[in-house]
């Protein structure tokens, strides 16, 4: 059960790599990644038992990373049928293969227990993603790709020997030399402190860098800018939350040591300060597709925070893995649409866009409403949680700071996006083949109904996983 | 052999300087060819003989002192350059950082509780001081290449440390994250093709046009 959903997409990658025609491609993608989707929901649905020797464990939080990760890889691939047809130019053999390698690498993430492991597939991760950035082959492009490899492969570098000093602290304890995760906390309060310690502080900037939280974040707006509108939704929708995930298994261990208050706190200096750059850097954002880069930086900074304030908020960061991935899937698919009809994404030329494609620059502004969290979609929810939790707890000061955040962050993205959608084209505007169509309108479609459903009902099945994942990391009612 | 193992962290710390000092690329690429067969060599030394460490000695060796260094002495052939020029950092001020950055080391490594066995040997400070130079050369040089180096003298340090953990890393991980390594590196070798193509140069400082004014 566990093999399948690595083997499958990797099969899919070879097949993908060995059809010769450029227009067959993205619809075998979109079979492979519908086969992988029907087994994550049969292996949500039957939990398989735990591999011999522990090192394969679908948990809570597990199955909320790969629920979310394999519907959005589905729709993306659905969207390459359409979005490809009008790059024709270039050959999509790199991009259909990547992505497959991609998907198996990131379930690996999600099922996972040997941490080791969990860091071998989180950097095949980064690097698979690479040539997609690139997709688009000029000199910003290159520019992007060079950025996010290098910082992103540093800062999982650092990552681990963050995990080897967590290793080397099972040797000093003299208990059973091990990397995974349920060894570690069995043994966790018998580990030598500064080991520890050390290991956290590592980590925590190593899986932080691969997550873009601030000041960790520099190459995310060149990465998502640069990249074609599915890639970015992919990045800022899945690899991000794989990432969110790795520090879900360091604050899983956290718990178990003493670290836990400083583990918490730095979560929420380095998520309130991602908000508060994300705040500053969106107001008069030229570029929209920058835009949403520092929106998905506010949003792990806000996922970093709920994770620090635990308690109620727990549950709030584990329904925005959901909603914050869904939601983006949203806004990068249409803001792909959207640069493709303009030929360009700068927010000069890009005018009347919901004259021009009602569809995508409807789904666009519907998809900005839902993620700066207004009611009643999905990111409401989970931002309410996590707010009314820090005044609940009587952390004013954090609470105010991301209300702010959150107010500023608003009128900075309505100040981009409103002008964008309203109004009339410019008459100079540059005419394009671009329609909009059923494959490249459908799935965001799809998306944005997703997370209106989450909005306004939680079906009890996941409302029983998110509060499984929230016991795992001690937050409770 | 342990003492051996020692004098060779010695030559380990001492090429961290050769790739801080010199400005010639291919010279830096071969030193750090050199620390990458000495890596190889270092697990030998360290535990009793075994068909399976050979296997590892040699995939190490390969991997680390060969594959990895020809792909980016291509990737320096094909741009045509010679030397790292200006760097942000004086070489001077470099080497002078990477000495303080190699005595806070040990002074780290000091103060952190050790096995008896390992108390006496140089694997955690060397570990670290070759990471710490890795991230030296990372954060002064210009030239993409360079900044690949430093990311392979990164991972040496790592890998120093990762010695001392062969019970807790099972096999497979370490050869995932070896994989890991040169499937990055040959991509990021295509990278800077991609690079001095584009800009005619590997300059990575001439990379701005996504910068927020």
């Amino acid at each position: 059960m566990y093999a399948a959903l690595i083997i499958l997409p990797l099969i899919g990658a070879a097949v993908t790599w060995l059809i010769p025609f450029d227009r067959l491609r993205p619809k075998v993608l979109s079979l492979f990644t519908f086969a992988h989707l029907a087994v994550t929901i049969q292996m949500l649905t039957t939990t398989p038992p735990e591999s011999p020797g522990g090192w394969f464990h679908l948990d809570a939080l597990g199955k909320i990373v790969l629920l979310s990760t394999s519907v959005l890889f589905l729709l993306c691939a659905l969207y390459s049928i359409g979005y490809l047809f009008y790059r024709r130019e270039r050959s999509n053999r790199v991009l259909c293969s990547g992505l497959l390698v991609c998907l198996a690498a990131a379930s690996m993430v999600t099922i996972t227990h040997h941490l080791g492991l969990m860091w071998v597939a989180l950097e095949t991760t980064t690097i698979s993603m690479a040539p997609l950035i690139y997709f688009n082959r000029n000199a910003r492009s290159i520019e992007a790709t060079w950025k996010y490899l290098l910082i992103c492969s540093v800062g999982v570098a650092l990552a681990l020997i963050g995990l080897y000093f967590l290793a080397y602290a099972t040797i000093v304890a003299r208990v059973e030399p091990s990397l995974l995760l349920d060894d570690l906390m069995r043994d966790a309060a018998k580990l030598s402190s500064g080991w520890v310690h050390a290991a956290f502080v590592f980590l925590l900037i190593g899986f932080g860098t691969k997550m873009g939280l601030a000041p960790l974040h520099t190459w995310k707006p060149d990465a998502y800018g640069e990249a074609p509108g599915l890639v970015g939704a992919l990045l800022s929708g899945g690899l991000v939350n794989l990432a969110f995930l790795a520090l879900l298994r360091v604050y899983q261990l956290s718990l178990a040591t003493k670290e836990i208050l400083f583990f918490q706190n730095a979560l929420v200096v380095m998520g309130l300060v991602s908000m508060i750059v994300a705040a500053v850097f969106m107001a008069r954002q030229a570029d929209f597709k920058r835009m949403l880069a520092y929106s998905s930086v506010e949003h792990v900074g806000i996922m970093a925070v709920a994770l620090g304030l635990g308690g109620r908020a727990i549950f709030g960061a584990l329904f925005h893995i959901l909603a914050n991935g869904l939601s983006k899937g949203v806004m990068f698919l249409s803001s792909g649409n959207i640069h493709r009809s303009y030929n360009s994404k700068s927010t000069d030329h890009v005018r009347g866009a919901l004259r021009r494609l009602p569809w995508s620059g409807g789904l666009f502004l519907a998809g900005f409403i839902a993620i700066t969290g207004s009611p009643p979609f999905a990111p409401f929810i989970s931002e309410f949680t996590i707010v009314s939790s820090a005044f609940m707890q009587g952390r004013m000061v954090i609470g105010a700071l991301f209300l702010v955040s959150l107010m500023v962050i608003f009128i900075g993205m309505a100040l981009t996006v409103l002008p964008m959608v309203m109004g009339e084209v410019p008459a100079e505007s540059e005419t394009t083949s671009y329609r909009d169509t059923i494959y490249t309108v459908g799935p965001p479609l799809v998306l944005l109904l997703l997370v209106l459903l989450l909005g306004v009902w939680i079906p009890a099945p996941l409302m029983t996983l998110l509060n499984e994942g929230a016991a795992l990391l001690g937050g409770h009612q | 052999m342990i003492t051996l193992a020692d004098q060779l962290l010695v030559l380990v710390l001492l090429i961290n300087f050769v790739s801080l000092g010199t400005s010639r690329l291919m010279f830096s690429i071969r030193a750090v060819a050199a620390q990458g067969v000495i890596l190889g060599i270092l697990p030998g030394l360290i535990h009793p003989f075994s068909w399976h460490l050979v296997a590892i000695t040699v995939v190490i060796i390969a991997v680390k002192g060969f594959v990895i260094p020809m792909m980016l002495g291509r990737a320096v052939r094909s741009a045509e350059i010679k030397r790292e020029v200006e760097p942000f950092l004086g070489y001077v001020p470099t080497l002078l950082l990477g000495a303080v950055f190699t005595a806070l080391s040990f002074g780290f490594a000091g103060r952190l509780p050790m096995l008896p066995e390992h108390q006496n040997y140089m694997f955690v400070p060397a570990s670290i001081a070759t990471l710490m130079t890795g991230f030296l050369v990372l954060t002064t040089r210009r030239k993409a290449i360079s900044q690949v180096i430093g990311y392979l003298v990164l991972d040496n340090g790592i890998f120093i440390f990762g010695l001392l953990l062969t019970e807790a890393m099972p096999i497979m991980v370490e050869a995932g994250a070896l994989l890991d390594l040169l499937v990055g590196t040959f991509v990021m070798g295509i990278v800077i093709n991609q690079i001095s193509r584009e800009f005619s140069s590997m300059d990575t400082s001439l990379l701005t046009s996504l910068k927020e004014e």
